[in-house]
């Protein structure tokens, strides 16, 4: 089966552009210095030197890979990213490695919950959230085929259902529904799913959307469902401000698109850490709840 | 280096601060931190980087990346007089319909990289630095930086991996005139003792007089054949050829009038002090 690593692997020894690089986070690319040798660069716990590094590689013609966890690749980094990398327009590819609800029991230091809306605020950022490996191994290829940096929240835990092909900067439309449009993106789906599921049970026709990018956003199919479903709500691993839901809300002010639309986020606050699955039934972000939160929403 | 060679070196860098000394007014340039650093930029542009008009974008170029970006009047003057860019065109400085303000800008022939956030381009140095290496390159990677960026953590975490990588390549050269803004350095944020600094970080290290051109031939003759990263201290004086305005820290940025600017001129080439009523503290 493929995997991250594998696929990076592979494209890396394809394509002797790409240059792999880890701010001393391996655990994604355990297996690649034996590999890729030299092309392999392990800058230790320097999440600022690494972005620079890839800056000043990327220069020479590079396509550099960099991993790290997510808090500290986009908020220690960030202006490295955002000064060498993104004013530059340069292509390195930042992995980001526990985004959202997966830094589990870490606590508030490692919770990247305001990483999309950090991330997208740089122009030329590209910015994408795969919701499980097989849809991450779907979507790199085309990520990494840009010139653009781009951001990519890594989630590689296993599918619950098999998704359509990617085309770039498109969501996946996964059911459609009247009542209501779920749009969900990264770890999020999995919850999606199981709550659409318990809510067809109970009689409700509920749209699903997988959103896959979050920058370029596909709002021709928001535009699209706006007509077909009565209301959108978004569900995320992310602060309210600054992530999907206000991405969804520029794009529908801009385009004077009128529709009730309902968030599900952390408003203003960090999550409870603890084991992954008490962790969304604390935050109300299990598909139980969900259910509940939707059910009440279709009926306002 | 023979006097001839001296003469000429000094009278291209004369050459170039009578090209920044009109940039310190109608809307001014940061001309102290500026001036200080010419004599080491020449001294690198006009005689030892392997770098020309021909080969600005050839991969096996020499690169000098001015993380020091308040030094650019002097970068842009240096790139007039080597006919990389058309000296009129400093005329430009700060209009919109140019790339020429106060840090650099990667449009204008010659500029490797944007500078202007302290601490950054040591690490971008790095990045370019590897791939040299990793290609099997001859080339080599100069990284100016001011002794205030020093107060940056970013700059020592990439000593630290610039010494990990053993990147016997890049050269770090650091501007050393006493002031960072508007204070000296050491009263601020002291630096001394720089030398065990660098020293303990694992680069071979030389502090020399940065306006002295048969000093800054013998440390850049040492550099090669080292095993890793080495460091050059250039001890300079900021506003260096305008003795009204040397070595304080209240000529860091500059904004005088025209009259003022001529008196500096006749100052810079005749010798004669200028009188100066210009604000003395801008604060940035």
């Amino acid at each position: 089966m493929m995997t991250y690593e594998k696929l990076l692997e592979k494209t890396a020894l394809e394509d002797d552009r790409f240059i792999v690089m880890t701010a001393e986070n391996r655990a994604l690319v355990r297996n690649l210095p034996a590999s890729l040798g030299n092309r392999f660069i392990d800058t230790g716990i320097t999440e600022q030197t690494m972005l620079g590094a890839a800056a000043g590689l990327a220069l020479r013609g590079r396509k550099p890979v960099v991993h790290a966890l997510s808090a500290f690749l986009t908020m220690r980094a960030f202006e490295f990213t955002r000064t060498s990398v993104g004013i530059a327009n340069l292509p390195v590819k930042l992995s980001s490695f526990i985004p959202g609800v997966l830094s589990d029991g870490n606590g508030p230091t490692h919770q990247a919950i305001e990483d999309i809306s950090i991330m997208r605020g740089i122009p030329g950022m590209e910015v994408f959230a795969p919701a499980d490996e097989e849809d991450l191994i779907e979507m790199l290829p085309q990520i990494w085929a840009t010139e653009n940096p781009s951001y990519v929240r890594i989630n590689t835990r296993p599918a619950l259902l098999k998704h359509k092909p990617y085309v770039f900067g498109k969501a996946e439309q996964i059911f459609e529904g009247k009542d209501c449009t779920i749009l969900t993106y990264g770890f999020m789906l999995e919850e999606s799913i199981k709550a659409h599921q318990l809510l067809s049970d109970l009689g409700f026709q509920v749209g699903l959307v997988n959103i896959r990018n979050l920058k370029p956003f596909d709002g021709d199919l928001i535009s699209k469902l706006a007509s077909q479903t009565s209301c959108f709500i978004t569900i995320e691993d992310h602060f309210l401000t600054g992530g999907l839901f206000s991405i969804l809300a520029e794009y529908l002010v801009k385009n004077q698109i009128l529709i009730p639309t309902h968030s599900i986020a952390f408003e203003d606050r960090w999550f409870k850490p603890g084991r992954l699955a008490e962790v969304l039934i604390h935050e109300g972000l299990d598909a139980k709840s969900l259910v509940e939160k939707i059910q009440n929403f279709i009926q306002k | 280096m023979n006097e001839e060679k001296i003469i000429k070196l000094q009278q291209f860098a004369k050459r170039v601060r009578n090209h920044i000394v009109p940039m310190a007014s109608d809307g001014g340039c940061f001309l102290g931190a500026s001036l200080s650093a010419v004599d080491l930029l020449t001294y690198l542009y006009v005689d030892h980087l392997n770098l020309h008009k021909g080969n600005l974008k050839d991969e096996n170029r020499d690169y000098l990346f001015l993380s020091k970006g308040h030094d650019v009047p002097a970068l842009y003057g240096i790139f007039a007089e080597l006919g990389w860019i058309e000296a009129d065109r400093l005329k430009n400085h700060l209009s919109t319909e140019d790339h020429i303000y106060w840090h650099p800008n990667r449009n204008i022939p010659g500029v490797e990289f944007h500078s202007g956030s302290l601490g950054q381009l040591p690490s971008v140095s790095i990045g370019v630095a590897m791939d040299i290496i990793i290609r099997g390159g001859e080339n080599r990677v100069y990284c100016v930086m001011g002794d205030g960026e020093l107060n940056e953590g970013s700059c020592w975490e990439a000593f630290l991996v610039a010494n990990a990588y053993k990147l016997d390549n890049l050269t770090f050269i650091i501007d050393r005139n006493n002031f960072q803004a508007n204070m000296a350095t050491e009263d601020l944020i002291p630096l001394e003792s720089l030398v065990e600094k660098f020293e303990s970080f694992g680069m071979m290290t030389q502090r020399i007089d940065g306006h002295d051109f048969n000093a800054l031939e013998k440390a850049f003759s040492n550099i090669k054949g080292q095993t890793g990263a080495q460091v050059i201290i250039c001890d300079t004086v900021r506003g260096k050829g305008l003795p009204s305005i040397e070595a304080r820290a209240d000529r860091w940025f500059c904004n005088f009038s025209q009259p003022e600017i001529q008196e500096l001129l006749v100052e810079l080439n005749e010798g004669f002090g200028a009188n100066l009523v210009a604000e003395t503290l801008v604060v940035r």
